[in-house]
């Protein structure tokens, strides 16, 4: 590690003694489960790269921009219009955090059963050891699910600047009007951190730039219909996590050359498993990074991963913004027809995610649907057993898995994911 | 003359069968020891050199990565293993020692649907375990003095510790150990019930296996509460391994 960083570290006012903890387990866990793949494309060393450096030269960057008067706005969902904070020339990070960290003080805020991603949250915070965290000038919280809303109360005492975003429960005339009158104030909030009026032409070309990063995230989900699949579910997964971290620009160029490979991998018929593999669909809660303890069960254990319904993956990156309005008032407008297009479990109803599962299930040839949810999620655990009980009257094999970041059932979740690919296998 | 092998690594005990021509010509049932390897090495002895073997369990790892064997989950085994014992079996309930499951077989006989605890012991050996040795009972008489209490009382709670504390605060309220006996043994069917439930098994040909159907207190009372036959065997506790034995049979396709 370049000492650079350190200092760099030390101002933005991390932990260094917890930060070195923390980077020790995550390149230990990164080397184990991504480095052990088999017959991986080699593009993927750019994500091998971003990853190594993910706490370095990223934030360098971050930081270096912000000597620039580039201010830096970290979220915590894609409910947050990226194309706004883009086209008031800040930078957008996404801050979900996925492992376990400085659990005994997150439980002097938090209740202990709440779902991980809150607590890692708080976690990450309390114990110093996330760069973009400390390096946002502005974080944005929002009125997603319960936990999440109330969580917020008591995170505003622990950061500098939290925002909240409210956001519709229902998708009806109500909601476009809610969801259009929060992201008017959110746009004024970021222009006055900025100092930058947006316009029509900047917000138009934010809105270029992030339909530019979503179009190649759908050519790479495009290219996993394939069969043998070129790709695996783990390094497509890294690909969706990065998505709120990288560049968008620089994103859209290195995913756009790894489909090139891809492309090629599928021509040539050459994959990351034979085409008998079974063929795997995951749902439900986001997994951020380091949180790859279920897809690396389920792809060491002779299955591979073909699609994610999920925020970090196609919930999340589906869809464009449509870009032909002329007028601010049409071009938001066009960002909340967007938006309400995502398919949260914190809506009501929420039909259009059991139709997308099933159609992502036919699209990617997946042969079973692993619903996955965080402990104490109660949008996504109640949501699963109703979905679970409809794939399988439609005779797709689904099964619910409920789990947190820690490591102590794994062996418990091995047999079932096992026994659900000695299912799926006949 | 085929030979097979069967191995069933559990969390309390290590389980062996050897099936020659789809008999099973020996049984082996010993504790679960904290060397599971050696004791498993003991164990495959008794399997005639180079005959076909499989393992399960929750140490069936441990056997793929020392001797290379090949291995198939317990869900699989157990679903084998009791059709192989009950032909018209459709439901499986596996007591374990750390794990409960519920098993639908389809209409071919293979696994369908399954319903699994998670990380708690809720519903498994390990409670039964530990709630005896609270009251001073070995198992076996645990489950005797279940079936001479009376339904006097109530168990909420179906955690191991807070079960614990309820019994602990049933003493001292000088109800009788046979009442607090049954009363957590209908707490253990409670919660086999929900699970049973969530996968429609009522009125399927269901069969209990694992250590939990060496229990006939818990076999009677599940029967009662589930208005059903509850099928079991002299070999229910080696289900897993005699499915592992079938698996391992080279003609036998599972």
């Amino acid at each position: 590690m370049p000492e650079d960083y350190r200092t760099m570290w030390a101002e933005l006012g991390l932990n260094l003694a917890n930060h070195d903890k923390l980077m020790e387990v995550l390149g230990k866990v990164y080397a184990e489960i991504f480095m052990s793949q088999q017959n991986r494309p080699k593009k993927m060393e750019y994500l091998d790269f971003v990853m190594s450096e993910v706490h370095g030269l990223r934030i360098k960057e971050l930081i270096d921009g912000k000597k620039q008067g580039r201010k830096v706005v970290g979220t915590y969902c894609t409910f947050v219009p990226e194309e706004i904070v883009i086209a008031a020339n800040a930078v957008m990070v996404g801050l979900c955090a996925g492992a376990d960290f400085s659990t005994e003080e997150v439980e002097k805020y938090l209740p202990k059963n709440l779902c991980a991603l809150i607590k890692s949250t708080f976690g990450f915070k309390l114990g110093g050891v996330c760069p973009y965290l400390e390096a946002s000038d502005l974080i944005v919280g929002e009125n997603t699910c319960d936990g999440k809303k109330k969580a917020y109360e008591v995170f505003k005492s622990l950061v500098r600047d939290l925002y909240i975003m409210d956001l519709p429960q229902m998708k009806n005339d109500g909601a476009r009007d809610l969801l259009r009158s929060e992201y008017d104030k959110f746009m004024a909030r970021t222009e006055k951190l900025t100092g930058n009026k947006i316009t029509v032409a900047t917000l138009k070309k934010a809105i270029d730039i992030v339909n530019a990063k979503r179009k190649a995230v759908h050519r790479l989900s495009n290219l996993r219909t394939n069969k043998p699949v070129p790709i695996s579910g783990l390094d497509s997964l890294l690909i969706n996590q990065i998505f709120f971290y990288e560049d968008p620009i620089r994103f859209t160029a290195q995913i756009s050359s790894l489909c090139d490979e891809l492309e090629m991998r599928v021509k040539n018929k050459v994959g990351v498993a034979s085409p008998e593999t079974p063929r795997i669909l995951i749902s439900g809660c986001p997994m951020a990074v380091p949180n790859w303890k279920l897809p690396a069960i389920i792809e060491t254990s002779g299955a591979v991963i073909v699609g994610e319904e999920s925020c970090v993956g196609e919930r999340g990156t589906r869809n464009l913004v449509d870009n032909t309005g002329n007028t601010l008032e049409s071009l938001i407008d066009a960002l909340v027809d967007r938006y309400l297009t995502i398919d949260c479990a914190i809506y009501t109803p929420n039909k259009e995610r059991r139709d997308h599962i099933h159609e992502m299930a036919a699209k990617y040839k997946a042969e079973g649907v692993i619903l996955y949810a965080i402990q104490f999620c109660a949008p996504y655990t109640v949501e699963a057993l109703g979905i679970e009980n409809e794939l399988e009257k439609d005779g797709i094999p689904a099964i619910r898995i409920e789990t947190d970041y820690s490591q102590e059932d794994v062996g418990q979740l091995k047999t079932r994911i096992q026994a659900f690919i000695e299912r799926l296998k006949g | 003359m085929t030979i097979t092998g069967g191995i069933d690594i559990g969390s309390s005990s290590i389980k062996l069968v050897v099936m020659e021509n789809l008999s099973v010509v020996k049984r082996e049932t010993v504790p679960a020891t904290f060397r599971p390897l050696d004791t498993a090495r003991d164990l495959l002895a008794l399997v005639p050199e180079g005959s076909p073997a499989f393992a399960t369990g929750f140490g069936r790892d441990l056997l793929d990565k020392e001797f290379s064997m090949p291995t198939i989950t317990e869900i699989k085994a157990h679903a084998l293993g009791a059709r192989f014992l009950f032909p018209d079996c459709k439901t499986i309930i596996d007591i374990g020692g750390q794990d409960l499951k519920i098993i639908n077989l389809d209409t071919k006989g293979k696994v369908a649907r399954f319903e699994m605890n998670d990380r708690c012991a809720a519903g498994t050996g390990k409670f039964l375990e530990v709630m005896a040795q609270r009251l001073g009972y070995t198992l076996s008489d645990f489950g005797k003095a279940a079936e001479a209490g009376k339904d006097s009382v109530t168990i909420s709670a179906m955690c191991t510790v807070f079960a614990e504390s309820e019994v602990v605060g049933l003493m001292n309220r000088s109800f009788s150990r046979e009442d607090i006996s049954r009363a957590l043994h209908r707490s253990v069917v409670k919660r086999i019930t929900a699970m049973y439930k969530r996968l429609d098994s009522e009125n399927s040909f269901t069969v209990v296996t694992g250590g939990g159907s060496r229990n006939s207190a818990l076999l009677a009372l599940l029967g009662e509460t589930l208005c059903t036959i509850i099928h079991h065997s002299e070999d229910s506790q080696l289900a897993g391994a005699l499915g592992c034995a079938l698996s391992a049979i080279p003609s036998v396709v599972t």
